[in-house]
């Protein structure tokens, strides 16, 4: 697997694989050939269609390329500043407690801009499930470090790779969560394999219904493939994301308040 | 024109520290949520809020800091719920981004600004946040009048689905005075049928609140440019419409002093004592800081040989009397920095001797006209 020559366009056009229908998907979305992200919109959608929680749900967007589903999901969405989505998403749950609230942010709007918001919220108890789409960069910007990329990524603003000694390490806010008294699930999931998405649709499903029960914050992380923003071409994407990804960022429950009480 | 919210006549009158008036309207106005973090002097509404809105059923989150604060009452507006927030310089410097936000988005809240004197006054006028919008903004001289604005803003927050600031001080804060408190008795508002309750998703229609407006690929909305044009109209209007001052003697006085808040309630006192001793003198309040009564402002100066601007800072207000005065050679500053020792407070400007010779000083100064 080569990094991609973004010097010249691509030789072919983009050709679409599959087509998955969800009713809460209202249109195509405008994101890249090949992006993780909207294989985790579908599932995220599908499991509110499963639980019976379409009428009852609100969803607090941040601003990465996931922006653009608001244009395209047919659920009640606050579209919140960078970084703010749980604060959000407290005031709505607080005002509205029988309602479901999830937010749907990336590595740069959560572990960046706004990392004290989720473990405040999480610290509180807040029952609101965060799903973080982690593509260890600003795919939205350009493909720029963020606090998640791995070490030896190359991005924008780390030419040669990221260097502990240069850049800092990264971030596993996941298992930070997952240590925090007011979490009530914590899971990391991936969309890279039809296995891997069936999987994280699961964990989505664990952690509304850890919501419903009032166990406290539930956070999902969800490895999502960004080509673009990693120099890769789209078919290389998951092979990349496992290669790259999942060795910094162990998939499984990190935390479970249900399963432990029992 | 000075329309306020209707006193409330019949109320029993109450000893009550603003804070605890303040918090009280508040809940008296529906307001359900409450979100803050502390800094003096708005510590004391936090701690109100706390106590009290349990037992009205709202919410009160000691937020982890004013950012996040103030988000929380986005998103608690976002379903309808009357919110609100404050702190005061830095602390509502850091709110900005999201201030801005609220504009833009349209989610009522209300920002009171408890400051520790009036240098506050851009922040809250002209605002640090992003885009073409405005902050309506009260400035109350006493504490009932802080508890007529609590409930007027409100009100104005809902009609407009915009952010409000309340302008107080410690002064406003931290004094017991006797106050009646009672539901209010405003127009009635339209249904908030924008609010997310959740219910729509699903059926094509779901709700949206979001500053840039585009709307769903099914529904598409008006986009940014249009979105902005109308809510910069949507400000232009309440510029129009908002407008509230009080003045005295504007029409008789030679000289004009022009002030705000607390230091208004001073300026009233020293020149009821000048006039009493035979000078020609009076006073205009803006009570609105945003929008700006200029044209009443034009109006009572049209007269006056001197228009002395009073106020605890370096001279913020001092812009706008400039642009709307009707002449701008009568102005003179007799304001400034005024700081207590502690940081927290006024210093020894705002004190009705001082101001007085400091009118008296001008006066004795000739005139350009
Ligand atoms: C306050 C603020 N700073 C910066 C931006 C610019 N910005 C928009 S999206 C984005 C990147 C988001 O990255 P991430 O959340 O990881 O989403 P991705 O695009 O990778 O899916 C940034 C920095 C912004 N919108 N607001
Ligand atoms: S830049 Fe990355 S995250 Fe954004 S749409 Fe393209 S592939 Fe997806
Ligand atoms: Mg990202």
């Amino acid at each position: 697997m080569s990094v991609i020559n973004t010097q010249t366009p691509p030789t072919g056009p983009a050709q679409k694989v599959a087509e998955f229908h969800t009713p809460l998907i209202l249109g195509e979305h405008g994101l890249c050939p090949g992006c993780g992200e909207p294989v985790a919109l579908r599932i995220l959608l599908e499991t509110l269609q499963e639980l019976n929680l379409v009428q009852r749900t609100i969803g607090v967007v941040g601003h990465g390329c996931y922006g653009s589903f608001v244009r395209i999901m047919d659920i009640d969405v606050l579209q919140c500043l960078h970084g703010r989505a749980p604060a959000c998403a407290t005031g709505i749950k607080r005002m509205r407690p029988d309602t479901a609230v999830f937010t749907l942010q990336g590595d740069g709007d959560m572990v960046n801009e706004g990392l004290q918001e989720v473990i405040h919220a999480a610290a509180r108890g807040e029952n609101v499930t965060c799903i973080l789409l982690n593509n260890g960069v600003f795919g939205d910007t350009g493909g720029q470090q963020t606090a998640t990329t791995v070490l030896g990524q190359r991005t924008k603003t780390s030419l040669e790779g990221r260097d502990a000694e240069k850049h800092g390490y990264p971030i596993r806010i996941a298992d930070i969560v997952a240590s925090v008294d007011g979490a009530g699930y914590v899971a990391r999931g991936a969309v890279n394999t039809a296995r891997e998405v069936m999987r994280t649709k699961r964990l989505i499903r664990n952690a509304f219904e850890s919501q419903l029960a009032g166990e406290g914050l539930s956070l999902v992380e969800i490895l999502t493939m960004c080509p673009t923003g990693w120099f890769v071409t789209a078919p290389d994407g998951p092979d990349y994301l496992e290669s790259s990804m999942t060795a910094a960022y162990p998939l499984g429950v990190l935390h479970s308040r249900s399963a432990e009480a029992n | 024109m000075s329309a306020t919210a209707p006193v409330a006549e019949m109320a029993p009158l109450e000893l009550l520290e603003g804070s605890t008036a303040i918090a009280r309207a508040a809940i008296l106005s529906n307001c359900r949520f409450f979100a803050g973090y502390p800094m003096s002097p708005f510590t004391g509404l936090l701690e109100n809020m706390a106590k009290l809105m349990p037992a009205a059923g709202g919410v009160c989150i000691n937020a982890e800091s004013e950012i996040e604060g103030v988000n929380m009452v986005i998103g608690a507006a976002s379903t309808g719920a009357r919110a609100a927030t404050g702190s005061c310089g830095q602390g509502i410097a850091l709110m900005q981004e999201a201030v801005a936000e609220a504009a833009l988005n349209e989610t009522p809240l209300v920002i009171f600004n408890m400051a520790r004197n009036q240098q506050d006054y851009f922040q809250c006028t002209r605002g640090g946040g992003w885009g073409d919008y405005r902050t309506l903004t009260l400035a109350p001289k006493d504490v009932p009048e802080a508890v007529e604005h609590t409930q007027l803003l409100f009100h104005l927050a809902d009609k407009y689905r915009a952010p409000v600031i309340l302008y107080g001080d410690p002064l406003i804060a931290q004094t017991r005075v006797g106050v009646r408190l009672a539901a209010p008795d405003l127009e009635p508002l339209a249904p908030k049928d924008w609010a997310l309750d959740g219910t729509m998703g699903g059926t094509g229609k779901s709700r949206q609140v979001w500053t840039w407006a585009m709307g769903k690929v099914t529904d598409p909305g008006l986009g940014p440019d249009g979105h902005w044009r109308a809510v910069a109209d949507k400000f232009e209007m309440i510029a129009a419409a908002e407008q509230r001052w009080e003045s005295a003697y504007a029409d008789e006085a030679e000289t004009l002093v022009i002030a705000f808040g607390s230091a208004a309630k001073f300026t009233e006192y020293v020149v009821d004592e000048l006039r009493a001793e035979g000078h020609s003198v009076g006073w205009f309040r803006p009570i609105t800081l945003w929008p700006f009564p200029g044209a009443a402002l034009a109006q009572a100066t049209r007269s006056s040989r001197r228009v002395l601007v009073y106020e605890l800072n370096a001279g913020q207000m001092l812009d706008d009397v400039r642009q709307f005065v009707h002449d701008r050679d009568t102005v003179r500053f007799i304001g400034g920095v005024s700081i207590h020792e502690s940081g927290l407070s006024y210093g020894p400007l705002l004190d009705a001797p001082v101001l007085r010779d400091r009118i008296l000083a001008a006066m004795a100064q000739p005139t350009e006209r």
